[in-house]
């Protein structure tokens, strides 16, 4: 069976070029980048090489990347770490709805520990009103932290708006930026972002590698104590051929991205403007432009998200659902609750995210099936016929 | 639809492990799909069947198979349908069977449309039954037969069910199990009720459904007060344990009385009764329009007992030959001619007097 992939968001196949950067520090260079010997020096020498160009690609200077496991670890170190390092300065923390459970569970955890956490509403689009950030601020708020793009409906925030604010009200300013590294342009200066997640795999790197932007001056503390890698910000053994790979994969977004988000945005455009065309009372949900470049999320009203993942899985193309049902939670995504969306609407979403492999013949294949796994769903919908 | 394609209700067990892997190797397009209700997040407790570990369980056994496995979260469905009915039953001074619910409304309904959407021909579970020339028939191995629990599947849903177990006996499935070098071949099998870790639905009673402790009095037959229980939902018929009464005998739960909070109890032999109603009565083979003589099972562990079966309105009187131990009410009597399932009912009320023979 040919298999479509439009699950980019989930995870994006490590490009062959990458593939290639990593493979000599598995065997030939495979020493540790803190052992003072040659074979120490040599792997760290790959450690710096990558570290300055993944600076370079955030406008961020060397000292202030933190290499680590990913975005999970990057967004827990940041709100979790700095807000128990400043809590002697405050005990406020103010984030939106729609952050990704790697925010909004530490979030959760420290109102347990005493600290008081604002989750911003959305507009139906998905977007965050800067003035309520503005007006949310307090002399007891330590942190703000915004994703840049959301990862179901691919909205983008106004960072840079944000940025502005946290900068005169002189609070951190976290940014989860997994979903736009290496396919928007994202510069920690212009947007005054003190702490930046990414992570290597949402961009055609590897998995189990990322990395946190700490701003220099920034006051935080590691997540993981143990050796005094990363100048102590992080312990434990380097991750070399991960990060080689990592800087690959950014070198080759910063090539590509302009002409990759091009592509994709024509085929999202095109998905956007032909689903409702053949697929009655379908919603668009996040912002109609707004939005990056590779994301389309779509509600068909009457039926569940996860029968037309499950359907269309079977035809061989791989989508995704912010309806959990299929996952060990059951409420629908928060994010599509966050931007208003009845639950019965919630339940019926879909997410199609497309990646540098996508053709136009992918779209092709989606649009003649998918309108036919919808009309048959319906039929069988209780829900359906009751109309 | 394709014929050959079967949605195999998979929880991590080992019957519904071997059910997949027989299925598959007579030559069907098998798609695993495990129910995962979730609810030991909530109550923090381990619940055996959808724990983690019963999901990976299903999970290895697919890829081992090398079929495709999607896990469904019925979390919402299984309060609905299922556990909100339970906690009311209990409520109302009943002993409901959550089985019975589970298969009627989350087996045979939804997952069988889920199996439907996905264009299968058929949806298969690990229950040991048998389907033969479209009636529901006891399983080959009568030790281990569950017909009992599956007794409310429409008689049109027969068509699209398979039950690739009801020819073996439980040995046999294990020795299939480490034939087709299935991890789960020796793992012990779950009596308990999925949503009730250790069986103890008290302690769900309070924690989930918030029930309280409402005593009243423990009479005798005659009315004579004994001493004080707990609160009704706290216990059932037939019940010995736990009364907290001593008299010269061993004394049992024989009614539970809501309207007037009471608890009747008394000798063994008073837990005997013969006549009851039957209230939603389900048919496999037809109304039973006049009065008939079937063998009735009024819980899953009970050895049939031959009995006549009347309509009564939209009822049916079940009348024993002889009295049988612990007429529950909220519980199912299924009926059986031979080993094909008649169909069945929810015990509403039992006669207390027993008719003589």
């Amino acid at each position: 069976m040919k298999r479509i992939y439009l699950d980019y968001a989930a995870t994006a196949p490590a490009d062959p070029e990458v593939l290639k950067s990593m493979e000599p520090y598995f065997f030939e260079k495979f020493g540790n980048p803190s052992s003072i010997h040659y074979f120490g020096q040599e792997a760290k020498k790959a450690i710096e090489d990558s570290r300055e160009i993944t600076a370079r690609v955030l406008g961020a200077s060397p000292d202030e990347i933190v290499f680590n496991s990913g975005g999970t670890e990057a967004d827990n170190t940041a709100v979790i770490e700095t807000a128990f390092t400043l809590a002697g300065k405050g005990n406020h923390i103010i984030t939106s709805a729609i952050e990704h459970h790697a925010v909004l569970e530490p979030a959760k955890f420290l109102e347990k520990k005493g600290f008081k956490v604002t989750y911003l509403g959305v507009d139906k689009d998905g977007l965050v009103d800067p003035q309520d950030v503005k007006k949310s601020i307090t002399d007891k708020t330590i942190l703000v932290s915004i994703m840049h793009a959301n990862n179901e409906i691919g909205t983008i925030q106004p960072i840079e708006e944000i940025g502005r604010l946290t900068k005169e009200k002189g609070v951190y300013f976290h940014v989860d930026a997994v979903q736009t590294v290496g396919h928007i342009p994202v510069n920690v200066n212009k947007a005054n972002i003190d702490l930046l997640s990414l992570s290597a795999h949402k961009f055609y790197g590897p998995k189990g590698v990322g990395a946190l932007y700490i701003r220099k001056g920034t006051r935080t503390h590691p997540y993981l104590l143990g050796g005094d890698q990363e100048k102590g910000r992080r312990a434990s053994t380097h991750n070399t051929p991960g990060i080689v790979g990592m800087a690959k994969a950014l070198e080759l977004c910063s090539v590509a991205m302009g002409q990759e988000a091009d592509f994709q945005s024509k085929l999202r455009d095109r998905l956007i403007k032909q689903i409702p065309a053949s697929i009655p009372e379908s919603r668009l949900n996040g912002h109609p432009v707004k939005r990056l470049p590779n994301n389309v999320n779509f509600s068909f009203k009457y039926i569940e998200g996860e029968s037309i993942l499950l359907n269309l899985d079977m035809l061989g193309i791989a989508a995704s659902t912010g309806s959990a049902c299929t996952s060990t939670s059951l409420e629908p995504s928060h994010v599509l609750l966050a931007i208003g969306l009845p639950h019965e609407l919630a339940h019926g979403s879909l997410r199609i995210t497309m990646g540098r492999w996508t053709k136009e013949e992918d779209i092709d294949c989606l649009l003649e099936n998918l309108p036919a796994v919808v009309k048959k769903l319906r039929s069988m919908s209780p829900l359906y016929e009751e109309k | 639809m394709i014929k050959d394609r079967v949605v195999v209700a998979m929880s991590g067990g080992v019957d519904s492990s071997v059910a997949a892997a027989l299925l598959k190797s007579r030559g069907y397009e098998v798609i695993g799909i495990t129910m995962c209700f979730n609810l030991a997040a909530g109550n923090k407790r381990k619940s055996p069947c959808c724990s983690v570990e019963s999901i990976g369980d299903a999970a290895r056994v697919a890829y081992k198979l090398g079929i495709r496995h999607y896990v469904l979260n019925m979390k919402k469905q299984l309060e609905e349908r299922v556990i909100k009915d339970f906690c009311k039953e209990y409520l109302s001074g009943r002993t409901p069977n959550p089985c019975v619910k589970c298969n009627q409304f989350l087996k045979f309904d939804l997952l069988l449309n889920k199996a439907r959407s996905l264009d299968a021909g058929f949806l298969a579970t690990g229950h040991y039954a048998r389907i033969e020339n479209g009636l529901l028939k006891k399983a080959r191995d009568l030790k281990k037969d569950q017909s009992y629990f599956i007794y409310r599947i429409k008689p049109d849903q027969l068509k699209h069910i398979l039950f690739p177990l009801g020819e073996y006996t439980k040995d046999q499935v294990r020795r299939l199990a480490r034939n087709y070098g299935l991890s789960v071949a020796d793992k012990p099998g779950s009596q308990e009720i999925c949503f009730l870790p250790g069986n103890n639905y008290r302690e769900f009673l309070r924690s989930y459904a918030g029930v309280e402790n409402k005593p009243g009095k423990v009479v005798d037959v005659q009315g004579n007060i004994l001493g004080t229980h707990k609160g009704i939902p706290f216990y059932t018929i037939g019940q010995r344990e736990g009364l907290g009464i001593a008299r010269g005998y061993p004394v049992y739960v024989i009614k539970l009385d809501c309207r007037n909070n009471r608890i009747i109890v008394g000798p063994k032999q008073d837990a005997f009764k013969s006549v009851f109603l039957v209230k939603d009565p389900h048919y496999l083979c037809g109304r039973i329009k006049k009065k008939v003589a079937l063998k009735v099972k009024i819980r899953y562990n009970h050895a049939e007992s031959p009995a006549e079966i009347i309509p009564f309105k939209n009822k049916l009187m079940v009348r024993f030959r002889k009295p049988q131990f612990s007429i529950t009410p909220g519980q199912s009597a299924v009926f059986y001619k031979g080993d094909q399932v008649y169909g069945g009912g929810i015990i509403d009320k039992v006669e207390d007097k027993n008719v003589k023979e």
